[in-house]
């Protein structure tokens, strides 16, 4: 399959079952709200070393969050739900109640409820008030500048990690703005993040190293340094490959997210130095959900 | 289906007990066995059409017309379903409420929604003393749900209330949110004395200032992030309270009743 001169592999992307929560953080104005979500979704860009992957799903308009207030939306998937809880209150104790003006909310009804705020009023040192409005429960935590206002629960559902592709360049600057112009695009899906830095991820990784000590180690088939040294994957042109990784509640929210942002690249096409898309997958032995990139495009 | 509808015929000498009259209770029950249904009231049991004419088959929303302030106990544990009495009841309106609406045009007497536990109830007149109280001697009273009054309350309005909200259009009279254990109450009205009188936990949340004890501190003006969300959950009420430029998040913080566990709040509007 070929797309305005850029070659579709016949491959696919594999992912994983995960558990996935989002949250609502809302402040006095958006600046702070996003300072605040981007504390809580720091260092969550892989669960192979952070506990979590978490990103900001989207900005949100004070008509769509709970109290009013400008707000951001948060989502943290984990492989299974003992963590999610963990990382999700250790997050939302450090990097938002921390947060001058800040305020937390569920961004998930229904699910299995996890705390959020239900074991932070314990800050609070007896002073905490609880509040039950239209059938949520609520934490009102005394802190140094005012209230801090907290959804005592919010929604842990099943969700799918790993959905991935890979943007093969002639040049690593053309990799780059190729894969700015699908995260711009990718972002407009509801329902998923990409937890990289930027959303784009330099160092994908295979399973495995020669070291025995790691369980992955760089996926020296798609490195270009490589070329000459490996069982290589690209061909002498390439010179960059970019990959983003996308996190998703299902499967669906994953195809269209994918489909987004490959067509993205495709626009910029063969003349922008994009030759290929491939995407990362273990040959179907690890991970249940396979994203089929010439069946998302077709 | 219509509504069952049951219209008092005369006002009975009596006070009559209406609590076999709920929706859980006349459920698959056909108008002659509901007819054949008896009322205490006073040493007398009283057949249901000896004082109801009885219209409609819908026994899940019962409408009481030309209702009198001797009927008592009407939606006694109410478990789903709807009740509309049109005018006025006597004590103990929605005892123990389970579920439901229950909807006032009237005035309502003493112990409306004692014990509450969840549900709606709405009176568009005024309610007498102990709205949403416990009985005597009993330590909790109305532990959820939803009671607005357009009108007046009388004395003890909330009175060992634990959870819920207790909205007043009118005035509230002395000891509101007495002895609370948690929950909300506001009035938009004035407030008599003693307001909050050892009041423990809950938020009493007011529109002008009160009299306050002495054993209320004074903690600054604050502007708090719950009272929008707070607002924005009355706003499908019939009522004033669903009007958005009432609402507001500016408040004078008292906290009390520190004769008691001090940890309850008075929340003046600003």
């Amino acid at each position: 399959m070929i797309i305005n001169g850029v070659s579709i592999d016949a491959t696919f992307a594999e992912a994983f079952p995960m558990k996935a929560t989002r949250a609502i953080i809302t402040a006095q104005n958006e600046k702070w709200a996003m300072i605040s979500a981007q504390a809580m979704t720091g260092f969550a860009t892989s669960v192979i070393a952070c506990g979590c992957e978490g990103a900001i799903e989207r900005v949100l308009d004070p008509s769509e969050t709970p109290d009013g207030r400008p707000g951001v939306a948060i989502m943290i998937f984990a492989m299974g739900g003992k963590g999610l809880a963990k990382q999700l209150e250790t997050r939302a104790g450090q990097c938002v109640l921390t947060s001058p003006t800040s305020a937390l909310f569920s961004g998930i009804d229904g699910g299995i409820r996890i705390p959020l705020g239900k074991n932070l009023r314990y800050f609070g040192d007896g002073f905490q008030v609880s509040k039950q409005i239209s059938g949520k429960r609520y934490w009102r935590i005394p802190v140094m500048d005012g209230e801090f206002l907290t959804e005592a629960t919010t929604g842990q559902v099943d969700a799918i990690g790993g959905g991935n592709f890979l943007v093969l360049a002639e040049s690593q600057p053309q990799a780059l703005l190729a894969c700015e112009v699908a995260i711009d695009e990718m972002r407009k899906v509801p329902n998923v993040i990409m937890p990289f830095p930027g959303g784009v991820v330099r160092s994908g990784s295979k399973v495995g190293s020669k070291y025995k000590s790691l369980g992955a180690s760089t996926n020296d088939a798609f490195c270009p340094t490589l070329k000459g040294m490996t069982k290589t994957d690209l061909s002498p042109e390439i010179e960059s490959v970019m990959e983003i990784v996308i996190d998703g509640l299902t499967k669906e929210d994953i195809d269209k997210a994918m489909r987004a942002g490959i067509q993205a690249v495709c626009d910029l096409g063969a003349g922008n130095g994009i030759k290929r898309i491939s995407a990362g997958n273990y040959g179907g032995k690890l991970g249940p959900f396979h994203f089929h990139l010439q069946e998302i495009m077709a | 289906m219509s509504a069952l509808t049951l219209t008092l015929k005369y006002k009975p000498a009596q006070r009559v007990d209406m609590s076999s009259l709920v929706c859980q209770h006349l459920a698959g029950l056909s108008v002659t066995e509901i007819s054949a249904l008896t009322l205490q009231s006073g040493k007398l049991k009283l057949r249901v059409d000896e004082l109801f004419t009885i219209v409609g088959t819908d026994t899940q929303d019962i409408v009481i017309n030309n209702s009198a302030d001797n009927l008592d106990f009407i939606g006694k544990e109410l478990d789903g379903g709807r009740i509309t009495v049109n005018g006025d009841v006597g004590a103990y309106l929605a005892f123990g409420l389970k579920s439901g609406d229950i909807k006032v045009s009237g005035n309502v007497g003493l112990y409306a929604a004692c014990e509450m536990k969840k549900g709606y109830l709405e009176v568009s007149g005024n309610v007498g003393d102990f709205l949403g109280a416990a009985l005597p001697g009993n330590k909790m009273g109305m532990k959820g749900g939803t009671i607005l009054v357009k009108g007046n309350v009388g004395e003890r309005a909330g009175d060992h209330m634990r959870r819920g909200n207790i909205l007043i259009e009118g005035n509230a009279g002395d000891y509101c949110g007495s002895r609370m254990t948690a929950g909300t109450i506001a009035v938009m009205g004035q407030t008599g004395r003693y307001l909050g009188y050892a009041m423990r936990r809950g938020t009493l949340l007011l529109w002008n200032q009160p009299k306050l004890s002495a054993s209320f501190n004074d903690c600054g003006a604050h502007t708090l992030a719950f009272l929008p969300i707070l607002f924005r959950s009355f706003k499908t009420l019939n009522s004033r309270f669903a009007d958005t430029s009432l609402a507001f998040n500016r408040v004078q913080r008292y906290a009390g009743d520190m004769s008691e566990m001090g940890r309850g709040e008075v929340l003046v509007k600003l």
